[in-house]
């Protein structure tokens, strides 16, 4: 029996933080800049090859493996600084109060843009660099040999969990950040300088993203194409989480997970479907999803 | 003045492909995919955005494809047939759907399409999988023909729906249950007040632009001779949003001048690069941002300083 269930659990979590990852960013970002941003996935994506491309530059020069664990981190760091002032200047800053229509399009425009441009730059080859998973090996957990890299995954997840949980209850910028959620027109008019909470707010979501691509990379590659599965799977886990929850992100990712690798094990060819149809099945009973309410913004 | 405009441009396009064959698939989807941007159109002006409506374009077009293989064998009966298959899922799904609003619908749209495209791509028996299935050529009035006349035929066909099912799209729109469209989109409250069931309104509304996908869908499903997964995909019904906003949702024509405009572009931008879409998302930003009535807008600007 155990021989079954735990590799099932242990599936689940891996599964789980990887799903995680991609949706924490999207629904922090809606949360503060009330602001959908369908070119979430393609920061994961960005963050992935980045990653992907310093990994295998530095198994090419034969340098210390372990510098690619400080590669992973630090690629994210670079993608959110480039790119998140830079997109939140230009174009997100335009929508803010803006229907959803027009935010959903021009953010779409801006995924089309970014979808093309990782073409141009990275090739439309996929990308594979496992020296991470390797240099972890593999321990044995009841019996069940284990990858020790997908364990590092979910003690990241969880570390990403609290993080941000410390950050918003229990710092300066948290409390600016919840007095801009909750009344963004009074937290102006009291001082506070709503553009750099929303910049920091932007660069924080797309560092999570990127971090996802990064830390994703090494156990699935990159190729063209995953930003915008991503994208769904995120836009999926958010929604059933209820938009702008992040502890509800992080229970609809254990959900999510479990649903497919449930799937996985009982019926392999439904694997994809999973997500979508919990997510359905959420938002028919729920359509602000497990944790979201109509009227109060939490964060 | 607008029916001479409207009346030329549709003239243009036959001799366009006539003159120009080659033309005639980039315009045949072209007319395919206005269909479908249409029928997100008509929802647009309740203000409901649909990012799943290329599921009733998929749909229509595996309906195509299962109905010629069970047997069917002529172009109009396949028609007719799928786009009724494509309304009476819009209708079905319809009729939970409509009960939700803003972003609720945008979302609950993509989940029920994604389910869809999921179906499709994984159940590798009924639907051939990622590979899909394959529209044959059907008999026009009983008559098989070759493959470049019956490309010919399904233009020129395309162009004439185009044009029929346009006015009556343009009579829906004008009619009170077209206004009480824009009417739920300013004061939904006001019109329950006034005695008019909203949810029905949106029903019809909803089935309605369904159909119209599902038209896009078959003709498309034709004019490539398959049908794939990916005709579901999320980023299609993007696409089909990003058309209807790029023609404008003022009328009936912007939504097939928004997709001429696009396939003709795509044309275009893939002699030059790869790169197309950054192309399709940098157009499509600036016009959102600097045109906010659409490319049609221009149209109707001029229009409304030359008289």
């Amino acid at each position: 029996m155990s021989t079954t269930i735990i590799p099932l659990l242990l599936d689940s979590l891996a599964s789980a933080a990887l799903i995680f990852f991609a949706a924490v960013g999207l629904t922090l970002v809606f949360s503060v800049l009330r602001v959908l941003n369908v070119a979430h996935g393609s920061l994961y994506s960005i963050g992935g090859y980045v990653a992907a491309s310093v990994c295998l530059f530095i198994a090419s020069r034969q340098l210390n493996p372990y510098l690619s664990f400080v590669a992973l981190l630090f690629s994210a760091v670079f993608v959110a600084a480039i790119l998140g002032p830079l997109i939140e200047r230009s174009l997100v800053r335009w929508t803010y109060g803006k229907s959803e229509a027009v935010q959903i399009l021009i953010t779409f425009g801006l995924f089309l843009i970014l979808e093309d441009l990782q073409r141009l730059v990275f090739g439309v080859q996929s990308l594979y660099e496992d020296s991470p998973m390797r240099l972890l090996g593999t321990s044995s957990i009841g019996g069940v040999v284990y990858l020790n890299y997908q364990i590092l995954l979910v003690a990241m997840a969880v570390l990403v969990v609290v993080g941000l949980r410390l950050l918003i209850n229990h710092t300066r910028l948290g409390r600016l950040i919840t007095a801009v959620v909750t009344d963004r027109e009074m937290a102006q008019s009291i001082g506070i300088d709503t553009n750099r909470i929303f910049i920091l707010a932007f660069s924080l979501g797309v560092f999570l993203a990127a971090l996802g691509g990064a830390l994703a990379t090494p156990t699935s590659g990159i190729a063209p194409g995953l930003g915008a599965d991503t994208m769904v799977l995120a836009f999926a886990v958010a929604a059933i989480g209820g938009l702008g929850q992040i502890e509800g992100a992080a229970v609809a990712s254990l959900i999510v997970g479990f649903a497919r690798v449930l799937a996985i094990y009982l019926v392999p060819s439904l694997d994809a479907v999973a997500p979508y149809a919990a997510m359905l099945a959420v938002l028919l009973i729920r359509p602000y999803g497990l944790f979201g309410s109509v009227t109060a913004r939490r964060i | 003045m607008r029916i001479i405009l409207a009346a030329a441009a549709v003239v243009m396009l036959a001799a366009l492909a006539f003159a120009a064959p080659w033309l005639q698939f980039v315009l045949t989807l072209a007319i395919a995919k206005g269909f479908a941007a249409l029928g997100v159109a008509v929802l647009l002006r309740a203000g409901l955005i649909s990012i799943g409506h290329a599921m009733f374009f998929a749909a229509s077009a595996y309906g195509a494809a299962f109905l010629a293989r069970a047997g069917i064998n002529d172009l109009g009966l396949l028609l007719i047939l799928s786009v009724l298959v494509s309304a009476l899922i819009g209708a079905i799904a319809g009729s939970f759907l409509v009960r939700y609003r803003a972003i609720f619908f945008a979302m609950l749209n993509l989940a029920v399409s994604m389910v869809f495209y999921a179906l499709c791509a994984k159940l590798y028996g009924v639907t051939g999988g990622t590979d899909g299935l394959p529209v044959p050529i059907p008999a026009v009035f009983g008559i098989v023909f070759a493959e470049p006349v019956f490309k010919s035929i399904l233009f020129y066909l395309s162009l004439t729906l185009m044009v029929l099912v346009g006015l009556a799209v343009h009579r829906y729109l004008d009619s009170p249950l077209g206004h009480a469209l824009s009417a739920v989109h300013s004061n939904e409250i006001r019109l329950e007040y006034l005695g008019i069931p909203v949810w029905a309104v949106l029903l019809i509304a909803y089935t309605i632009s369904a159909a119209l996908a599902g038209l896009g869908g078959s003709i498309a499903g034709f004019a490539i001779g398959r049908v794939v997964p990916d005709f579901a995909f999320w980023t299609a019904s993007g696409h089909l949003v990003l058309i209807a906003v790029l023609g404008g949702i003022g009328g009936v024509p912007g939504a097939f001048i928004g997709a001429l405009f696009l396939e003709l572009l795509h044309s275009a931008a893939v002699t030059v690069t790869d790169a197309w879409n950054m192309f399709v998302g940098i157009t499509l930003i600036v016009v959102i941002m600097f045109m906010p009535q659409g490319i049609y807008g221009l149209f109707e600007r001029k229009e409304a300083q030359s008289s």
